[in-house]
């Protein structure tokens, strides 16, 4: 019972992380029809500015600043980059973006180097806020729960109850005729872009002390968070919080319930063979749950798009 | 777009006596590939040549998907790990002699590009790259796990010269093994420019331009885009089973993520948009690889920038670039343009190699260990924490940058003077 209220703990604020990657970038994915590859690596820019700025500063400065650095370095990657390339059509956007994670990793190789940063969480949050069976949940989880929540509220209330929310969800689906009527839809287009990269670089700086700050942090989480778009279905908000939730509790509970294949196999009737290590299927015997966990998300993905493309909460195929 | 009349998915037979032109660059090329060892005679030349080769199979199988089909994939390396996996697999049972071997890895290639193409080639686009992303981390990830098939972290391991020998030639030698990879580059290139003149070739073209019209004609655009994924996944099981051949070793790294990536870059850097283009992508960028990886720890940054850059000045990719110049070419005017590009390629080429420099020196000051204020720059010794360095590389790559600003208009103009008659005369 303890492991469960545990596991569904850790996985809302895996997902809840996910989903301040993944609100950002279904915005600009429904917006400009590109998947912006790069997203997790301005998250990881995000953590590795909030680093360096918390060196000095401390760690409530670099929460603010750290995202509004990205945000900019966002707005201006649209403006000088993919404009440019938008003309030649989505597949170079595509690459552009591939292109952009690359080199952003290089970046943070060639200034910061390759082993992990020290970066902690600030004092003020290191306790545990409370105990169940012995677990002490730290307030800095907690506080990670508390941001996203904020994140997820903020960005409803703009899109659905504010005049600029509304323009943006017109130019979601009718970019044309938005402009028309007199908007400035390429700058919409940046703000959007600016706002994403922000969201996923204030991502990066909640994300750094609790997940490790270090050069493969983008590559890591980059494919999860299209997982996590393209399940929720593109451009909903709400699509996007609960594919992100699912994913996290996916591999939250996959990870700490070590279910081992060996036990369903004897139990649908099979004898385990006696010299294991010369059997072709020694694998599926040795299998367990956690070892499986990491490809769960891609399943549920190819999955869904196969039978689904436009994901749960989607309006329009992809 | 010309579709041939005749009923569809009957290949034709295009390569009759009186299109000796169509068949000449084969045959140079194939005069090219006998040549190469007697001209670069080092092993480390023929192993560059080897992995060149190699590439080059694998971007153009690569090309058919996205070139020629419309099909952006994120996720081909899988098909040439496992066509290797399965190669060297074969090749432990000590029955194929090694001549046939890719045989065996382009046919596990296409078993596999039939099951997963079944399902994913409904839609092209975001869908199709989505569902490439998916399957390749999904092998990628299960590579690990399934020890049995894919040795785990470690790899499997092969031995290639205890096949059975073909024709006496036990291939212990790197000339033989290059003989070897270079007859199945040139069968496999010569059956995928063939491919492209098929029916089935054709319409994966019209797919790739309007897939809605090429429905209205009657053609399913799946089945279209299925029979060009296979086949592609058939090709990169031959690349796959040579890598099985010249590294005899095969690990999670040969069809993981950061591999397919690379096939894209490389793909994207020749051009799409020609059958060359694959070609020049693979030999230019083996080229740049190992040379720069040699000379300096900051090579992958220079390959994404230069990637970046091209994506957004040269779409077409070099061949793309090359392919421009054909109006000036038929009008008798690149002349015109000689002058305007020597003087921009002194100006960029000294701009990078400043930059560049500037790039060393300051990852020098970062990286290196206290105390460590030399470094060597193009056999220079450089006193890092001098004034002196910095200014230079620096100011020279930004004075280089201003002219580069001032010389484009020329160049602009020189390029609109040489395609000035292109307009009403020519033909396309």
């Amino acid at each position: 019972m303890e492991l469960i209220a545990i596991t569904l703990f850790d996985g809302l604020v895996m997902g809840l992380l996910l989903f301040m990657l993944s609100s950002g970038l279904t915005l600009i994915f429904s917006m400009m029809g590109v998947l912006n590859f790069a997203h997790a690596s301005f998250y990881m820019l995000g953590a590795y500015f909030g680093f360096q700025i918390s060196q000095s500063i401390g760690f409530w400065p670099a929460l603010v600043i750290a995202p509004i650095i990205v945000g900019i370095a966002g707005a201006l990657v649209e403006r000088y980059g993919l404009r440019r390339v938008h003309k030649y059509g989505h597949v170079p956007e595509l690459i552009f973006t591939f292109g952009l994670a690359l080199v952003i990793e290089e970046f943070v190789n060639f200034v910061w180097g390759r082993d992990q940063k020290p970066f902690q969480e600030p004092d003020s949050l290191h306790f545990a806020l409370f105990h169940l069976h012995g677990y002490a949940f730290p307030a800095y989880k907690v506080f990670m729960i508390f941001v996203a929540v904020g994140i997820f509220l903020v960005l409803l209330t703009i899109l659905t109850r504010t005049r600029i929310g509304l323009v943006i969800q017109a130019a979601l689906s009718h970019p044309e005729t938005v402009q028309n009527l007199g908007h400035n839809v390429p700058l919409v287009f940046m703000g959007v872009f600016g706002v994403g990269t922000a969201l996923a670089g204030l991502a990066g700086v909640i994300a750094g002390p609790a997940l490790g700050t270090f050069p493969g942090m983008a590559f890591l989480l980059g494919s999860i968070v299209f997982v996590t778009i393209v399940v929720g279905g593109l451009g909903s908000l709400w699509g996007a919080l609960i594919a992100s939730l699912l994913i996290g509790w996916l591999q939250t509970f996959a990870a700490s319930y070590n279910l081992r294949f060996a036990d369903i196999l004897t139990a649908l009737g099979f004898t385990r063979p006696l010299r294991i290590a010369d059997s072709v299927f020694r694998d599926l015997w040795t299998l367990t749950l956690p070892q499986i966990g990491p490809i769960l998300p891609y399943f549920v993905m190819v999955l869904v798009l196969a039978i689904r493309p436009q994901g749960l909460f989607g309006k329009r195929e992809l | 777009m010309t579709i041939a009349p005749t009923s569809d998915r009957q290949p034709q037979d295009t390569l009759t006596g009186s299109q000796w032109r169509a068949a000449l660059p084969w045959l140079i090329a194939f005069a090219l590939l006998l040549a190469l060892p007697f001209v670069f005679r080092s092993s480390s030349a023929i192993t560059v040549m080897n992995q060149m080769a190699i590439t080059v199979i694998f971007a153009l199988s690569y090309n058919m998907l996205l070139g020629q089909g419309g099909m952006l994939s994120f996720g081909h390396a899988v098909y040439m790990g496992l066509g290797g996996f399965f190669a060297v697999h074969v090749m432990n049972t000590l029955l194929v002699p090694l001549p046939l071997l890719p045989l065996f890895g382009g046919l596990f290639g296409l078993i596999f590009a039939i099951i997963v193409g079944a399902f994913s080639t409904r839609r092209a686009g975001t869908v199709f790259a989505m569902i490439s992303l998916g399957v390749g981390e999904l092998v990628a990830a299960s590579s690990i796990i399934i020890v049995s098939f894919f040795g785990g972290e470690a790899g499997v391991k092969g031995d290639r010269t205890e096949a059975p020998a073909f024709l006496g030639i036990n291939f212990a030698s790197q000339t033989q093994v290059y003989y070897l990879i270079a007859a199945w580059m040139f069968l496999s290139a010569l059956a995928m420019y063939l491919f492209t003149r098929t029916p089935a070739g054709r319409m994966a073209n019209a797919v790739r331009d309007n897939e809605e019209r090429a429905e209205f004609l009657g053609y399913s655009q799946r089945t279209v885009r299925f029979m060009s994924f296979c086949a592609a996944g058939f090709f990169a099981g031959i690349a796959g089973a040579l890598i099985a051949i010249n590294f005899e070793i095969l690990t999670e790294e040969n069809l993981n993520l950061t591999s397919s990536g690379v096939i894209l870059l490389v793909t994207f850097l020749g051009g799409v948009g020609f059958f060359i283009g694959p070609i020049v992508g693979a030999v230019a960028f083996t080229l740049l690889q190992s040379v720069l990886s040699l000379q300096t720890d900051l090579w992958q940054l220079y390959v994404g920038l230069l990637f970046l850059l091209a994506v957004m000045f040269f779409p077409g990719g070099l061949t793309g670039v090359l392919a421009m110049h054909g109006p000036a070419w038929r009008h008798g005017k690149l002349g015109l343009l000689t002058v305007p590009y020597l003087k921009l390629t002194a100006v960029v080429v000294t701009g990078i190699l400043a930059a560049a420099c500037f790039l060393e020196i300051l990852f020098h000051v970062r990286h290196a260990s206290v105390g460590e204020n030399t470094m060597r720059l193009f056999k220079l010794t450089i006193d890092t924490h001098a004034v002196w360095p910095w200014l230079a590389t620096g100011g020279v790559a930004l004075i280089c940058l201003a002219l580069a600003n001032r010389l484009a208009p020329d160049v602009k103009a020189a390029w609109d003077a040489a395609n000035l008659p292109a307009k009403g005369s020519a033909r396309r």
